[in-house]
């Protein structure tokens, strides 16, 4: 189980204050609420990417101590954005991108997202960007994360891409019985794919 | 007021040992008074033909066909003809993420001003149609809520009162609420008899908003008709997939992916994915020429 209790955090100031959440094993917990709200620093910080002020992160019955780079559960946990154009690194061809967390499953990662040989050659400035947002999803399911956190992972995709996409995360949890946590500001994409929704 | 003719629009890009077939042989009219929608996947071509419209290709771009508005062929129009008589002043744009195409440096204020004293417009106007108070004009770019963005570019594209706006994914990362304000704002530009270019991979924005939606596949638009009829009834396997796909429908993905726009087929771009495709397909299809036009041999 990975839960957030009495999470308060920001930046300057405060941006959530007192907020708990809990994701189980195996469901879909969908997180709403307006731009603003604090939707993406919550997820930031129950993917360690961010230390909260106050709170505590739990991952398997494990307190979390350090965030960032100190973060030892890191791996545990994959994180899908909005923007796939700032989350690779330019230089990269998406095989290398797939590759980066340090597997050596790239081609079954690919086949699993539907990413041809082809394009796994190209750079992100060749691809679109539902294509970039698949290999992203290779790459956050290339250490077989026990969390996934997707973070407004469709904005920027059309209808099919987004169903796609939702179709290989659902086939990852039945396999590996990961839990998902789906933010989004569409309540319909969320009525569809989340067990349950809690607005922020 | 005039209407934009887009006639047989093609755009090619050169590459290093390939071609890039972005937009193929498009044609579109828009009329004073309606809101059309161009949806599809990313990548398959919508900005390319707005960027077309505007002259904002890259030099490696060939295009060939012709779009008028007006007396203007705005393809073959030169640079300066563009900047002087056409952009602000003919055709308004309002970009993607409009956030990150102010000027950083300058308050919205700044940037309005002088945008009305070079288009000859009026930047307290445009700022109350747009619905920013005057307080939120004095703010810096990065003050601003995505929301507040979204009206300060509306409010640029407007001041120099142009017939025509193209709209380039407006919606994307704007919440519901966020994104219906800015819809009404669209349908009530359109009732004023102003024409609305809508691009978007938001079939439920566009179906809220478009008079007519046309669907754009591997650069060609292979279906265009009365929004509702597209969407509720469509002709072509792509559109009614794409529709299916929506979450409040069957929420199954259309099989398969797009071709490299390097490398499309002779025939129907869709035929590898199309559960309907026969031998007739390899012959290209053909755009019709009714209301609810469709480009396929064997429409759904």
């Amino acid at each position: 189980m990975l839960s957030g209790t009495g999470i308060t955090a920001g930046y300057r100031g405060p941006v959530i204050t007192d907020v708990s959440l809990t994701v189980h094993p195996g469901r879909t917990v969908g997180l709403a609420g307006p731009s603003g709200s604090g939707k993406s620093t919550l997820a930031r910080v129950l993917a360690l990417l961010h230390k909260p002020f106050a709170g505590t992160v739990e991952i398997d019955g494990e307190t979390v101590t350090g965030f960032r780079f100190r973060a030892r559960q890191r791996t545990k946990i994959g994180v899908l954005f909005q923007q796939p154009r700032l989350s690779v690194d330019p230089r990269f061809t998406l095989r290398q991108a797939i590759a980066e967390p340090g597997g050596d499953r790239v081609d079954e990662l690919a086949e699993l997202v539907m990413l041809t040989d082809d394009l796994l050659g190209r750079r992100p400035h060749e691809v679109s960007d539902g294509q970039l947002q698949r290999a992203c999803l290779a790459r956050a399911l290339a250490l077989n994360p026990r969390y996934l956190i997707c973070d407004e992972m469709t904005t920027m995709l059309d209808a099919s891409t987004t169903a796609a996409l939702v179709g290989v995360i659902r086939d990852y949890q039945t396999r590996s019985g990961a839990g998902v946590l789906a933010i989004s500001h569409d309540a319909t994409l969320l009525g569809r794919w989340a067990d349950e929704t809690v607005r922020l | 007021m005039v209407n934009l003719e887009i006639d047989r629009v093609s755009v090619r890009f050169a590459l290093k040992g390939a071609t890039v077939q972005a937009v193929n042989d498009v044609s579109l009219r828009i009329r004073p008074g309606e809101c059309v929608a161009l949806v599809g996947e990313s990548g398959c071509g919508k900005t390319v033909l707005a960027s077309a419209l505007l002259g904002f290709l890259p030099g490696n771009a060939e295009t060939s066909g012709s779009a008028r508005l007006g007396d203007v062929d705005l393809l073959a129009a030169t640079d300066h003809e563009l900047a002087t008589k056409v952009r602000g002043r003919q055709i308004g744009l309002i970009p993607q993420s409009p956030a990150s195409h102010l000027t950083p440096v300058r308050t919205a204020r700044s940037q309005l001003e002088e945008a009305a004293r070079i288009l000859g417009g009026d930047a307290d106007q445009a700022a109350e149609r747009a619905g920013l108070l005057p307080e939120h004009l004095d703010r810096y770019p990065h003050e601003l809520s995505g929301g507040m963005a979204q009206r300060v570019a509306n409010a640029l594209a407007l001041v120099g009162n142009p017939p025509l706006l193209i709209a380039d994914e407006p919606t994307t990362g704007l919440d519901r609420d966020l994104v219906d304000g800015l819809l009404q704002e669209f349908r009530r530009l359109v009732d004023e008899g102003h024409a609305v270019l809508l691009i978007t991979h938001d079939l439920a924005a566009a179906h809220q908003v478009a008079d007519r939606i046309a669907v754009m596949y591997a650069g060609r638009i292979v279906e265009v008709g009365p929004a509702h009829e597209v969407l509720d009834h469509a002709r072509h396997p792509y559109a009614r997939g794409l529709a299916n796909a929506l979450p409040e429908r069957d929420f199954v993905p259309v099989p398969g992916q797009p071709p490299l726009l390097t490398d499309l087929p002779a025939g129907c771009a869709f035929a590898p994915r199309c559960e309907q495709a026969t031998a007739i397909c390899e012959d290209r299809p053909v755009l019709t020429d009714d209301p609810h036009a469709v480009a396929c041999h064997l429409p759904c």
